[in-house]
């Protein structure tokens, strides 16, 4: 693929929940494109014989016990940023309905 | 580099605030003082002027009655504003996160709080790190300190120019791509970037999970040293963490000798591409450590060209994931008209993201989206692996490797800006250690038309106390 369409710019902020502009729409679509287009020459590399890398350190079933820590924080002091809070709870608009 | 005069060896700080001989409330003053006279360069968000004074009150107070503080003693130092600092404004440089007072904080400052040192401000950075040059801050562009014309570099472009201004004696980076090695090159101090899971993630802002590292910038190696050895070490809070070097880090009196030490030189990293003052200060660099007894040979890695292609593959896959928690809800920008719970998630992060923000969540959703992740996602990580195999190839005919940081020195503020593409060419030499996850140092290796040059050396992963060891001589040979 080399060009990335009006259309598909919009279905991407869709699937991202990003609202955009007209201009954002035209111009995401020109410089992603490009930067599309860079990446297109992993597709000559020979991968043959070779497993994904999904992580480094090699690290596996990094366990701990399941004890409650107290770190000094309080429920409350977690909701300080939280734009709408009622009864120590986050509120949101409704969902469901 | 330009020498600031002003700070000692943070070693040397430390014990004489623990003599008493200098009081940490000084050492305070005198850092915000340097943060207002050079204001110009925009190198700071914001400082933790109170906070800082009373801790630095408390500190003094502990050392009157006899207590022993700590290995950082009363050293002031600025933090990258992606590091969450309990009680302060954190705000990752962006309009989303603006007004977000860290309820907790990184267990990095934790660890540097505990050995007494003092965060005094935050430090300017590229939006979310996704940058070279700070031009992707919501707030302001950092310049260069040899030429305010030029940016600092980046993502951690503010944190690179403090250090160089004198601000402190030292500032924290977060190195994805080359965030804290690519600034320091350009702006013209050491910048440490550790072996992935050597320094704990948790508290710092998530970019890209699976190659972000947290790091120092100072002026020499032993400082960078000092402040790894206390900021590295497996936590609890983050799965990724790897077990410390037993000796430790902190190689203020190991000396490395270079007799018998191979050195490969990446042929990928002198190509065409250098431009010609860079190609001439790395030369002169690798000629001395040569006369200094090491075997240098020249080293392919043949998989390197692809590295970038990778890379902004890879990495905005896993932006858009870190930054899907991003949605008005919790914490950061809501947007105040919403209708509906949609038109919430869609607003405040259409509002509240800056534009390469927005970008690297497109790319990462495209590349991960039904029908492409086979043919992009996996196959970038497919490639990850042969850069991993080819890395650890070259590990085993040599003992480090070395190359410049950037092919080219610090670029015009607004040259690149409305070329995305362009932008990402700063990080060509910087990425694959990330993708591979080994440990890289940026050292000055002099200047290039009157703008510095970084010396880039890597390790094999884990041998973060070598890599240190043989920058220190690398540091002595080029400043004898």
């Amino acid at each position: 693929m080399s060009k990335l369409s009006r259309e598909e710019v919009l279905k991407l902020a869709q699937l991202a929940r990003l609202a955009l502009s007209e201009e954002e729409i035209d111009e995401f679509a020109r410089e992603l494109s490009e930067i599309l287009q860079y990446v297109e020459q992993l597709q000559q590399v020979d991968i043959n014989g070779l497993e994904p890398t999904n992580q480094v350190t090699g690290l596996v079933n990094v366990m701990r016990e399941d004890v409650v820590h107290g770190y000094g924080y309080a429920p409350d002091d977690l909701l300080k940023n939280v734009p709408k809070v009622q009864d120590h709870m986050i509120k949101v608009k409704r969902m469901i309905g | 580099m330009k020498p600031d005069g002003t700070w000692l060896p943070i070693a040397e700080i430390a014990a004489k605030v623990q003599t008493g001989e200098l009081k940490a409330v000084d050492l305070v003053e005198h850092s915000l003082k340097v943060i207002a006279d050079k204001k110009e360069y925009d190198a700071i968000i914001a400082t933790t002027a109170d906070r800082a004074r009373s801790r630095a009150k408390e500190i003094d107070a502990r050392v009157a009655t006899g207590e022993k503080v700590g290995r950082l003693a009363g050293v002031p130092f600025i933090a990258k504003d992606n590091y969450l600092v309990f009680g302060a404004e954190t705000t990752a440089a962006s309009n989303i996160l603006k007004g977000f007072v860290a309820p907790y904080q990184a267990t990095v400052i934790e660890k540097l709080e505990a050995e007494g040192a003092i965060c005094v401000a935050k430090a300017n950075l590229d939006a979310f790190a996704h940058g070279s040059s700070t031009e992707n801050s919501d707030f302001m562009v950092t310049k260069n300190p040899h030429d305010t014309s030029r940016v600092a570099g980046g993502s951690s472009g503010g944190s690179a120019a403090s250090v160089v201004l004198g601000m402190a004696p030292f500032a924290l980076g977060s190195d994805t791509g080359g965030s804290i090695r690519e600034p320091a090159s350009w702006s013209g101090c050491v910048g440490y970037k550790p072996t992935y899971g050597l320094v704990s993630r948790s508290g710092v802002v998530a970019m890209a999970s699976s190659t972000d590292v947290m790091g120092p910038l100072t002026r020499t190696v032993e400082d960078a040293a000092l402040v790894l050895d206390v900021m590295a070490g497996r936590d609890e809070l983050d799965g990724t963490t790897i077990e410390r070097d037993p000796l430790g880090y902190d190689i203020a009196t190991d000396t490395l000798d270079l007799k018998g030490k191979k050195i490969g030189v990446i042929k990928e990293y002198m190509g065409e591409g250098l431009q010609p003052g860079v190609r001439s200060a790395i030369e002169a660099s690798i000629q001395k450590l040569r006369d200094a007894g090491a075997e240098v040979t020249e080293v392919s890695l043949p998989s390197l060209p692809m590295a970038l292609a990778v890379y902004y593959i890879v990495v905005p896959a896993e932006v858009s994931s870190n930054l899907g928690r991003y949605d008005g809800q919790r914490f950061g920008y809501s947007y105040p008209d919403a209708q509906n719970l949609d038109e919430s998630y869609f607003k405040s992060r259409g509002v509240g993201f800056g534009k390469e923000a927005k970008r690297r969540i497109m790319i990462g959703t495209y590349v991960l989206s039904s029908g492409y992740y086979d043919a992009y996602y996996k196959r970038a990580q497919t490639v990850r692996t042969k850069l991993i195999n080819e890395f650890a190839a070259a590990f085993k005919s040599v003992d480090f490797l070395v190359g410049p940081t950037v092919p080219m020195t610090a670029f015009k503020i607004g040259q690149n800006v409305n070329d995305p593409l362009q932008m990402y060419l700063a990080d060509i030499m910087t990425v694959a250690v990330n993708l591979v996850g080994t440990p890289a140092i940026s050292v000055p290796a002099g200047e290039s038309e009157g703008l510095p040059v970084g010396l880039q050396l890597m390790a094999a992963q884990r041998q973060d106390r070598d890599l240190l060891r043989l920058a220190k001589k690398t540091q002595e040979l080029l400043y004898a």
